[in-house]
This record gives structure tokens, sequence and C-alpha cells, in this order.
């Protein structure tokens, strides 16, 4: 461009700069829209179907509707009030009115559900209290609801009604990291019989790290073998690591099981061998947990590992050998740190993968190896706890997006391509 | 089959997949979920079939393990494709208060006076009775366990031990086997020491337990040799005695028995359809059909007359079995089932 | 291939190598061997020694009716979310390739992070926003998930594709009078057309594979392979399950050979080029 001007007389140049300038920009912009209209049906299907739902879980594993949608007359004049002595007739007449109003439907069970979590024994006591209303005539609210149950008479089942007809709460979440609100409201740490998913969280990360672990131990020497071998030979074995990375999880899970169980072919020939006179456990526990988790997940790391080793010049490694470093010591040394990259981005690849796990342990574990994802899958479908679901999912989600942006930091846009393939 | 992507083939094929489904769902048929397995097989030859045969609809069987929730969310989407559902009691009375079950209508079904009392509730009609029972393989034993204590007994009976993951029955047989009597189970449940002292109780034998969620699985450790003992609904363990597996049997000592339900869910659109089953499967020659498929016991006082006399020892309401034999407390299990199932999970997974 | 100074101590390391290596071959191909063989045994058991030859667990697959279903149904969801996901993948990897906006690294991360993030949530997260407008149990509600879930590779596979794709002929196409989209279709496409089809065949993969977000979305009528493959494995590892794994093998054996010929191919071309 600057060519051009400096060929063009003076006087013409500052005109024409400034409209080829505005002519330039302008395609510019058009181009960014064309493109932009190529991008942008695919990200309004993923917020669609993707974003959405994901923002929607997140944000109710801090939603409270159930006892303020039930009740929000009631509600309202809770919040005002002081909580040290009984609520006054207003409130009672609230509650007795909309107890009334939502006898028998969803919304109350609902309700019920919810403040029965909290405190077993509030279901009963909010649908027997529902059954008694409207107050008949003549009776006052207040003497209908303590004549239903005398707990009405106590503040202190209206201060728990207070602090759960409240929008949001962080009970989910804290009850994730094993901590609960106590009767003054102040954070404390939960039950022993409640406090199991720090646990949980640990398990996760310590599970993935073994099977990672496990994982890097197998493949860097089969990554190394394969880029060091001529390419007809590199390519068999390729083959073989990729027609299981091909085949469903669930056939290998099974396939697993067919092997690993009592009288299976492991088992067999381990007792054929001698080395054990009576079957082993090898299934339905830890064992057969590791041995499938590393076997689904060895080719993701192989994969990246290899096609960064396959870049690495062997002539440092033979100058190292030449000027007399010996082998281990220039492998380490020389090799070792060009192929870091890969072997980083297989680790976190796999470990990533690893904590979403969620099939494999359910059909080759015990409950002692259930991970993270079990208890999201346990608290959607079993116990229709979906706040709880909800915030595991959170603390699952946050921990893998934190470990995804250091491995696209890695690795860059250009080898989460190249590691698809 | 083909696997080269050409874009039309998977096309076409999915295009003649989706016609044939389409063409096979016609309007009066219905969708009738239950608990899978040799249950499921009974009801096909006890209900389906010859419903099938008698009104010509079809019916699009499905199985699940009884949780509710994609229940709820059909129910709340007003978006209901699951006509007629098996549901365990507690779940039943749930639902009920919840909104997720119609009140049924009896005189569409038949007059309450037929059924045993118990099964006749505000949203559902009763089934079968079924009934949880220790079961063993004689093979692996060298005595015969008698008692729930027996199952905690591990230097007797020595090796695995299979339970119902979840605490509804698990943590009753621990208290039955600590000594409680069964009359005082559920007054001993109700408080946290109780619930402390089932929780202890099967401490001592937790490395011992394989977990079974399906009702299938249970025959299938026995069998297998994973397990020795198991906790098992009695009607799987008979199907597959029948099935040449006589090295299984049963103890009925304490064993806990409950209903079965069907019940509809709310804003079916096929709610005529629905009533026509349960009156359908809930007719005497029919439940006869199915207690002789499997044993679980009628719910129609006249299907109970019709039993072969062969199969009424088999079933949990022979007066033999119901000796010891407790009920299931469904109102204990409403109020304090979900708190009682996160806690069991807690306590497994550590 | 090793030099006649080594030490011993070298020569051991070199045979011990080879050895570790031949070890992690086996544990990578044991499974899907074992099972093969095993639905063609005679009788119900899943044990060597084998008993006789026999196709009736093939036969069960294809007459039992949940089985058949669940294998149509496989055959409606997954090809549809694979076309879906390379119409809206290919465009969208087109674009990123051309054009630089704030915010276009952060984008990226989000088109494909449905490749990292736990399906649990997804299935969940899905299931609670689909129940309510009714596309929970149903066939669109599953295509759409599947196809969300399938995008990421086409779009890493689109994009690698691009980076070796000489922009300069869209250029010349658009100078010589082509409107944009005639230009995608007779020059774009067709160059990146190996990357499109193995960007589908991983979508492919992962949707005929899938089974977490089918426990959560799929109604019994939707049920697909895996999901019935998941619900047999929990109940009872029978033959006929080894039958539809030996199935499911030769499936993806077919999905590799058609990927590593076009790998081939695509390198030859970019051999020739050189």
């Amino acid at each position: 461009m600057s060519k051009l001007s400096a060929t063009m007389p003076a006087a013409l140049a500052s005109e024409n700069t400034v409209s080829l300038k505005r002519q330039l920009g302008r395609a510019e912009r058009m181009k960014k829209l064309k493109y932009g209209a190529l991008i942008a049906p695919l990200a309004i299907f993923l917020l669609l179907t993707f974003v959405w739902p994901i923002s929607a879980l997140l944000k109710r594993s801090v939603d409270n509707p159930e006892v303020i949608g039930a009740l929000p007359a009631t509600s309202a004049l809770l919040s005002d009030w002081n909580g040290e002595n009984a609520p006054d007739a207003l409130v009672f007449a609230a509650f007795a009115r909309e107890m009334g109003e939502i006898k028998g439907t969803p919304v109350l069970a609902g309700a019920a559900k919810r403040l029965n979590m909290e405190q077993p024994g509030f279901r009963s006591l909010m649908m027997k209290t529902a059954r008694a209303m409207p107050p008949a005539e003549g009776v006052s609210p207040r003497d209908a609801l303590i004549e239903a149950d005398e707990r009405w008479a106590d503040p202190a089942t209206w201060r728990f009604l207070a602090r759960n007809a409240t929008p949001y709460t962080g009970r989910y979440l804290l009850a994730s990291v094993d901590r609960t609100y106590d009767e003054q409201g102040q954070i404390v740490r939960a039950g022993d019989d409640q406090a199991i998913y720090v646990d949980v969280l640990k398990r996760t990360f310590g599970m993935s790290a073994i099977v990672t672990a496990f994982c890097l131990l197998l493949g860097f020497p089969l990554a190394y073998l394969m880029a060091t071998q001529p390419p007809k030979i590199a390519n068999t074995l390729m083959i073989f690591v990729l027609l299981p990375f091909w085949t469903s999880v669930l056939v290998r899970v099974a396939a697993w099981i067919v092997l690993l169980q009592t009288q299976g072919l492991v088992n067999q020939a381990l007792m054929a061998l001698g080395v054990t006179d009576h079957p082993l456990q090898l299934v339905f526990n830890s064992t057969g947990v590791y041995i499938a988790m590393v076997h689904i997940l060895l080719p993701f790391m192989i994969l990246p590992m290899y096609s960064v080793m396959k870049g690495i010049s062997p002539t440092y490694m033979r100058a190292a050998l030449s000027l007399g470093c010996p082998p281990f010591k220039s492998f380490w040394k020389i090799y070792f740190p060009q192929a870091l990259p890969g072997v980083s981005a297989g680790a976190l690849l796999v470990f990533i993968l690893c904590m979403g796990y969620y099939i494999t342990p359910a059909l080759l574990g015990s409950p002692k190896e259930q991970m993270a994802s079990y208890f999201v899958a346990f608290y959607t479908n079993q116990t229709i706890n979906w706040g709880m679901a909800a915030a595991l999912s959170a603390i699952l989600f946050v921990a893998t997006l934190i470990l995804y942006m250091v491995y696209t930091r890695l690795t860059g846009q250009q080898d989460a391509a190249s590691k698809a393939r | 089959m083909h696997r080269i992507p050409s874009k039309v083939r998977p096309l076409a094929v999915a295009g003649a997949a989706a016609m044939s489904l389409l063409a096979g769902t016609a309007h009066a048929d219905i969708t009738v979920i239950s608990f899978g397995g040799t249950n499921q097989k009974a009801q096909v030859k006890a209900f389906y079939e010859p419903y099938t045969k008698a009104t010509g609809s079809k019916i699009i069987q499905g199985e699940y393990n009884g949780e509710q929730a994609k229940i709820k969310a059909m129910v709340g989407a007003k978006n209901v494709s699951w006509d007629v559902v098996e549901v365990e009691s507690p779940e039943l009375v749930r639902g009920c208060e919840e909104g997720l079950y119609e009140k049924l209508d009896f005189a569409r079904i038949g007059p309450k006076a037929d059924f045993i009392p118990a099964a006749v509730t505000e949203c559902g009609v009763g089934i079968f009775v079924w009934s949880t029972v220790l079961a063993y393989n004689s093979d692996a034993l060298k005595a015969a366990p008698t008692s729930w204590a027996d199952f905690w007994d591990l230097k007797k009976f020595p090796g695995k031990r299979g339970m119902r993951k979840g605490a509804k029955f698990t943590l009753e047989f621990a208290l039955i086997a600590d000594g409680v009597k069964p009359e005082n189970v559920y007054k001993e449940l109700a408080t946290k020491a109780g619930v402390d002292r089932a929780f202890k109780k099967l401490d001592q034998i937790k490395p011992h337990i394989r977990w079974w969620e399906a009702g299938a699985q249970a025959p299938q450790l026995l069998a297998a040799g994973d397990v020795v003992m198991t906790s098992a609904f009695n009607g799987r363990i008979a199907t597959a005695q029948k099935e040449g597996k006589k090295n299984l049997k049963m103890v009925w000592t304490n064993n806990i028995y409950d209903f079965d339900s069907w019940a509809i869910p709310v804003g079916t659109p096929k709610k005529d359809e629905a009533y026509k089953f349960i009156a359908f499967a809930s007719k005497p020659e029919n439940q006869k059909v199915f207690a002789g498929e499997i044993p679980y016991g009628p719910t129609n006082l006249k299907g109970t007359a019709l039993v072969d006399k062969a199969i009424v020892p088999e079933l949990p309401t022979a007066p033999q079995n119901m000796k010891g034999a407790f009920a299931s407390n469904t109102q204990f299990w409403v109020e304090h089932g979900e708190d009682l199932e996160q806690r069991f999970n807690a306590w497994a997974a550590k | 291939m090793i030099p006649a100074y080594a030490t011993p101590l070298e020569r051991v390391w070199y045979y011990a190598f080879r050895v570790l290596c031949g070890l992690v071959l086996v544990f990578l191909m044991l499974p899907i061997l074992v099972i093969a063989p095993l639905s063609f045994n005679a009788d119900s058991f899943l044990l060597y020694p084998m008993s006789g030859f026999s196709l009736r667990w093939y036969e069960e697959f294809l007459t039992s009716a949940a089985w058949r279903q669940s294998f149509m149904n496989s055959l409606i969801v997954s090809p549809i979310a694979t076309l879906l996901a390379m119409a809206l993948g290919t465009p969208a990897a087109v674009g990123l390739a051309r054009i630089d906006f704030p915010g276009k690294a952060l984008l990226t991360a989000i088109l494909i992070s449905p490749m990292v993030v736990p399906v649990v949530i997804v299935g969940v997260a899905t299931y609670l926003v689909f129940a309510p407008i009714g596309l929970s149990g149903s066939y669109i509600g599953l295509i759409l998930v599947h196809a969300a879930l399938g995008v990421p590779f086409v779009v890493t596979t689109v994009t690698a594709t691009l980076q070796g794709f000489d922009f300069n002929l869209v250029r010349a196409a658009s100078s010589l009078g082509a409107n944009p989209l005639t230009t995608f279709f007779k020059v774009t496409l067709p160059i990146v057309a190996p990357g499109v089809i193995s960007g589908g065949l991983f979508a492919f993969g992962t949707s005929f594979d899938e089974v977490v977000v089918t426990l959560f979305l799929a109604g019994p009528e939707q049920s697909t392979l895996p999901r019935q493959m998941f619900a047999g494995i929990r109940e009872n590892i029978s033959p006929t399950i080894a039958a539809v794994a030996t199935i499911m093998t030769v499936l993806s054996t077919l999905m590799l050979i058609t990927l590593e010929g076009l790998r081939r191919r695509g390198e030859r071309m970019r051999g020739e080029g050189k």
C-alpha cells in the first residue's frame, strides 16, 4: 500500500488514501460479516443445546424456589420478622390462607420435600397442617394452626421456615464441600454421615492422577518406539493403538468383565501358572476400574505424545552420544525435554477426560470407586435432589474448565486440532 | 453393514426406520414401564400379550429401577410418554402427594372389595405382593443359613454377600440381625440412634457386600458364585429355580413384603387406554397367569382363589411364609426415604 | 538395529524395552480379541474353552425386539446427528480460519468444549432444560445433543485441514466473479472434504458410542444400542452382548480403515503439492 501511494502525486494521495482506507475498512467489515455468518449458525446452535442448559444447571445450584414459590406472602412477611418473639397474627393469617390454597397440589409437596431435606419430619408437618386449612369459621388462623400441630406455637419452627424462604441458597454448594448452616445460620462442618464430598472430589482427582500415571508409564515407551521406527512399522503399530481407540467403550467394558471375572481368562491363566490357587477378585473393585480406564484412555495419551515425538530430530541425541554423554543421561537431558509438550498435553487430556468418567466405574466398580459424576447422576435420578446434582456439577465443571484452560494454553489451538487425529 | 459414509445411505436407512417406527405406534398403543427382567417377562405373558390379543393395541415395554426423576420431569413438562407405570409403595404415595400420579377412579378398574384392602390406594392399584428374602447358593455353603443373623455371620458362612443398593430393607435387615423384633424395626429406625445402630451393624459386613440394583442381578450373582448369600426378590429366585438352578435356596424368616402397584402419570394423553390396561391386568384370570409365571401373590382376591395349588406355597402370601414376615412401612419410607437414601449412598461410598 | 559397540546393559535394555512395548500392545488388543470368539459359543457361558460353534446369539440379537429397535434407533440418531454436526461445524471452521476478532479464542474454546465437559453434566443439564419444553424422550432432543457432542471433532479436523489451505484460491474464485456460496461449494469444500469426512467419522463414532446423555434424555422408544448394552451389562453379561460387541467392533474397524485411507490420500496429495 505504501508503495502504491508513493507512486501517486502528493495532492491526490491524501484524498485517495482516505477513500482507499475506507474501502479497505468496508471490505474488511464485509469479510468479517460474511465469515461471521458462517460461524453464527454453529454458535447459536451450541448456545441453545449446550451453553444455555449448562448455565441453567449451574444457576440451579443456588436456586431455592420451592418455599418462596409456594408461600409468597408468608415469605415476604417472614423476611421482615425479627425472629425473636412469636410472629404476629398477620403471618399466621397469611400462612393459613396460603396453605389452604396449595392444599393437595404439587406446589405444597415440593415445598414440603424441600423443608424435609433440612429437617426430617417436616414433610408430614406440612401435609398435616395443610389438611387442617383453611381454618373453620370463627376460629383464628393462629389457633387453627396450633390446633393442627403445636409446633406452630414455637418461634423456632417459624425461624426454620424463614431461613428456607429465601430465593437463593448456598446450602447445596456448601453441602458439596461438606459444609452446612447451623441453627444460627453460621457455616459449620457437616455431620460425619453427610460429609463425603471432599473425599469424593479427592478420590476423583486421585483416581484420575493414578490412571494418568499408568497411561504415561505404558504409553511413553510405545509412543517412543513408534516415533523411532520406519514409517511402515510405525503405521502398523498405530493400528494397534487406533483399533481399541475406535472400539466402543461399552464393548471394552464388557470384554474386561469377561476377562477379569471369577472364572475368566485372566484368573484361569493365573491359576494355571501357579500364581494363585484360588480365583482373585479382579473386577467390581478398584482393580477392574483402573485396568479398564487405563485401557480406554491409553490411546489419548499415546496419540499426542507420538505426534510430538515424530517431529524430534534424532541428530541431537546422536550428537550427545557421540560427544560421550551416556545414553540414559542424554535421553533425559536431550530427548525428554523436547518430548515434554506431547507428554503434558497427553497427560492433561487423559486427566480431564478421566475426571468426568461415569460409565466405567458404574459398571466395573463398587460404590467405593465412584467419582463425582456418579453422585451427580444419583441425585438427579434417585432422590430427585436437583439442587445437589447442580452443585456437584458446578464444582466438577469449574475443575474441568480450569484444567482445560491450562491445556489450551499449553498446546495452543493447533494441537487441539491435531489431537483429534 | 457398509460403513463407508456415503451421505445418502444413512439418510435412506434413517428414513425407512423412522417410517416403520411411526407406523408401529398407532394411537391406542400404550407404553408400560416395569421393573425389567423375569418380572417383565411374566408381565408380557400374563398381561401384555393377552391385552394385545384382546384389544389389538400394542404395548411398548420399558424398564426402570423405580427412579421417579423421569416421571417428575415428564409431568412437569406436560409431555408424558409413559402411560402406565409399576411403582413401589413409598414412591406411589409420594408421587400421589406431589401430583405425579392420577387419582384413580375405581369404577373404571373393578370393585374395590375385590382387592386386598391394602392394595387399594388413592393413586394406585396393587399388581402383586412381593417379598424380599434371604437367598443362598447351597453348593457354596456347608450349612444352610436360617436367619438374617446368619447372613451377618462371616465365620460360620464365609463368602461374599449380595444386597440391594439402597437404604430400604437393607437397614431393616441390619436391625433384625442385630436382634430387633420385626414389630419394633420402624420404631427403632425413626430415631437417630436406631439408624446409627443399623449402619454400625452394616459396617460389620460392608467389605464383603456386592451391591446389586436390578432384581435380575441377585440370582445371577448367586449362580455365578460371585456371592454365597444375598437379599433377593422371592420371584426372581423362584424363576431361576424353575430354569434349573436348583442350588439356589430361599429363607423366608423375617422377609419383608410389599405391593407393587399400577399408576398412571398425570397428563398422559392415553388415560382411557391406561385405565383399560389396568382393568385388564387386574382381572383375576390374568393375575393367576402372572402368579404362575413368577410366584408373586395376586392382589385380586378372586385371583388368589384361582392360583394353582402347587404354586401357593411359593407365594409371599402363603401362611408358612407370612410367619415372622413383616410389611414394609410405607409411611415411614415416605417420610424418611430421601434422607436415608442419601445417607446410605454417602455411607456406601466411604 | 542395535550397534555392535553397545554395552551389555544397553543390550538388555534394548530387548526389555521391546518386550515392554509388546506387552502394552497385547494389553491394548486383548479385550477386543477375546470377546469376538465367545459370541460364537454354543452354550450360554462366556467362558473358555468354548463348547462349540453356533450363531444362535446373533440370531437372538436379530430376533429380539428390544435389541432390534435399539439398533434401529442408533441408525436414526447417529447419522442425523453426524450430518448436523458436519453441516454446522464445517462452515464455522472455515469462518474461524479466515477472520480475527476479539474473543475468538474464547469462542473457539466454547465450540470445542463439548469434547471436554463431563458428559454427565451435559446429560443432566440438557435433561433438565429439555424436559419442560418436551424435548426429553424425543428423537429430536437426543439428536441435537449428540450433534453438539460431535461438533468439536468436525471443527478441529476441518481447522487442521485448513492449515495447509491456500486462501488465494478463494480470492481467485471471487475475483473471477463467483459468489461466496459458489466459492464455498466449488472451491473450499472439495479441498477440505477429507477433513470434513474424518471429522464426521469422529462425530459418528462419538454418537454411536454415546450412552450417558442417552440415559438421561431417551425414553424407552429412543433407547440406542449402547444404552441397551449398558442395561444388558449391568444386569447380566450374556453371549448376546458378546455378539453385539463383535458387530460393533467390525463397524469400528471399518471406520478406522476408511479414516486410514483418507489420511493416506491426504498425505499423498500433500506430497504431490511439494
